[in-house]
Order: structure tokens, then sequence, then C-alpha cells
């Protein structure tokens, strides 16, 4: 099988197999791109983990991209990436559709609403995971071992300009960049993040 | 094709490269990102229709950050709306991973990117508890006790537990259901 059709199958497993996004997809890729096809080495897949927690985009795009470029140069980067977009962007499509057509089913409705609770449960979730890794180090409950009071600091100040100066986030997001830069030449060591 | 349409989609282009390139730390990011320039800054659609959306997009496969892009684009400009934003919100992970590929070891080991990476972490984070803040808010106010109990049990699964997602979401989905099933049956009941 040609190389370039292996990694369009590869990530579109990938993508179809992946619901609810960010770190579940994790052990997915890692089967495809580790095990299964050896294109990466478990250190290097590490090192795009640690990437992607640095740098914008979904993990699943993020690692389609450097994956395609290793084994099929810019073609393999944008077929690898279609392949893992593709499914979601047919399905939820669909699915935006069906709740759209069913609107005046109260079942259906009803079953939306659902979904929309536990959607909002799980994004609390995913934010204190977040705030888990920016203030602790670490993204498990149970490994917690520090806390850095600057970072919490910072995060607060973040969240009184979002909701009481309604700065725009993209504002917040670079100065929250340059305090960080700041902070890191300050000769004072516990004001690190 | 008239140039209203092609303005539209040009400030659809233009929103998603905007919102993809500010998205650290995945898929949620985006949803205040969102609406900030759908919902009040373009009025493209409602807040209640973007939390449809997101948990669309949420029980979706796939990237939420992408789904997401899909569906605002096709409520915004119908579905050419949907290719465009989805390509758009593609286009900044694959150039900048582009050009991280090429030199990744001394990206990885420059003190100062990581450093400004750190201090938008806490930016992350604060959008973030924002979005959850208000997504909460306008939940409880439905006053519907079916599902304020819900969303503190999806998290609690979630976090403390570490249930998978889709299970709690078809687990959230079939209660809702089944509740509503119920309720009707025993109000025909008595009706009768």
């Amino acid at each position: 099988m040609p190389v370039i059709l292996q990694l369009f199958l590869s990530f579109f497993q990938v993508g179809l197999f992946s619901i609810g996004g960010g770190y579940a997809t994790i052990p997915l890729i890692q089967q495809q791109v580790v095990q299964l096809h050896q294109w990466l080495s478990f250190q290097e897949f590490t090192d795009i983990i640690t990437i992607s927690q640095m740098t914008p985009g979904p993990l699943a795009v993020n690692t389609s991209t450097f994956v395609g470029l290793r084994i099929g140069g810019i073609a393999g980067a944008l077929v690898a990436t279609l392949g893992c977009v593709i499914s979601g962007f047919c399905i939820s499509l669909l699915l935006y559709w069906f709740f759209h057509r069913y609107q005046e089913n109260q079942g259906i409705q009803r079953a939306l609403q659902g979904l929309r609770a536990a959607s909002i449960g799980l994004i609390a979730s995913s934010a204190c995971t977040i705030l888990l890794i920016a203030l602790c180090g670490t993204s498990q409950l149970a490994a917690v071992a520090s806390f850095s009071v600057s970072a919490a600091v910072l995060v607060a100040l973040s969240i009184l300009a979002l909701r009481k100066l309604k700065l725009p986030p993209v504002l917040v997001m670079l100065l929250c960049g340059g305090v960080g830069l700041l902070l890191h030449y300050l000769p004072v060591d516990f004001l690190r993040l | 094709m008239n140039g209203q349409k092609l303005r539209l989609y040009a400030w659809l282009a233009a929103a998603n490269l905007r919102i993809s390139a500010f998205a650290f730390g995945g898929g949620y990011v985006v949803i205040p990102l969102i609406r900030k320039n759908f919902v009040e800054k373009k009025k493209a659609f409602t807040e209640e229709e973007l939390l449809n959306m997101a948990a669309i997009a949420q029980s979706s496969p796939g990237a939420i950050a992408i789904n997401l892009a899909a569906l605002a684009g096709r409520r915004t400009a119908g579905f050419p709306g949907a290719v465009i934003a989805c390509m758009a919100a593609v286009i900044p992970p694959l150039l900048i991973l582009t050009l991280i590929s090429f030199f990744y070891q001394e990206f990885r080991e420059m003190a100062a990117v990581a450093a400004v990476l750190e201090g938008m972490q806490a930016g992350v984070c604060a959008l973030i508890v924002d979005v959850v803040w208000d997504m909460s808010r306008a939940l409880f106010r439905e006053k519907q006790p079916l599902f304020c109990f819900m969303m503190p049990i999806a998290f609690i699964a979630s976090f403390f537990f570490n249930v998978n997602v889709a299970l709690i979401l078809v687990a959230c989905a079939g209660t809702s259901l089944l509740v509503w099933w119920l309720q009707r049956k025993r109000r025909d009941k008595l009706c009768r």
C-alpha cells in the first residue's frame, strides 16, 4: 500500500475513534504511530506531546502534521491532517442537521439538553486539569506536590481582566506571555512561574 | 456569488485563522474565542446555540476545536462556510508544526520561548475558567433539576474518576431521554 494512503487511513482511524478530544487521543495515536507503523520512536512521540502543549491547535492535528511531514513530506502532512479531521467534520455536521431537523421533537431536544449539561461538566473537568498543570505542574490530582503562587496570582488577575475590564481574550493571552517572559528575567527566583 | 457573501467568507476565514492561532491548550479554549467573535461581535448566533454546538462538537469524534469551527462556519455561512472555517482552523497548527519540525530540538531548549508559553498557560486557565463560569450560570438559571444535577455529576465522573468521555455523554443523553419518556407516560396516565 502506498505510504500516503497508509498515512490517511491511520489518521482517519485516530480521528474516528477519538471522542472527547484532548488527552483521550494520546493512546490511540501512540498505537497507530509508534506500535503499529513505527513511524516515530517513543521518545519522539513524547516530544510531540510536549510541543503540542506549547503550541496552539489540537494534539491530533499537530501529531498528524509532524508524522506526515516525516513520512511523506508536505503532501504527507496534508493527507494525514485531512484524515484526522474529515470524520469529525462530517459527523458533527450530520448531528447538527439531525438536531435541527427534529427541533420539534421533544425527546430528541431533551437528549440534546442532556448532552449540553454533560458537555459543560466535561469542560469544567478539563479546566481543572489545565489549572493543575499551570499551578502545580502536573495533570494528575494524586501527583500534586507543589503550588506556584505567582502563577495563581497571574491566573486570578487574568480572570479579573476578562470579567471586569472586558479585555479581549487574545490581548490577555499576549499580556500573560509578556509577564511570563518578564518574570523569567527577573533576578528573584520565587517569582518564576 | 455576490460581494456580501464573499465578504462573509473572508471574515469567517480571518476569524478562524486568528482563533486557531491562539487556541493554546487544545479544544475548549476555542469556546470563549468563538463566543467573543461570533456571538458578541458578529452576532452570528446566540449563546444558547453556541452551547448546542459545543455539545455536538464534543459528542462527535475528532478534535473539538475543528468540529466547533466547522459548526460555527456552517451556522454563519452554510456548507461552504463550514469548509472554509474548517480549513482556516487547520492552517495555523499545520504551519506552526511544519516550522517546528525542522528545528524542534532548538525550539524545545529555548528558555525564553518556554517562559512566554508558561505565562500564556495562565491566560488559557483564565479563559477557560471564565467560560465555565458563564456556561454553568446559564445552565443553573434554567432551573431544570435534572440538568443541574447532571453537570456536576459529569464533572466528578470525568475529573475524579477518569470515566471515559463517550460513556459520560451517552449516559447523560440516555438518562435525559428516559426521564422525558417516563414523565410523558405518567402525564398520559393522569390525563386518561
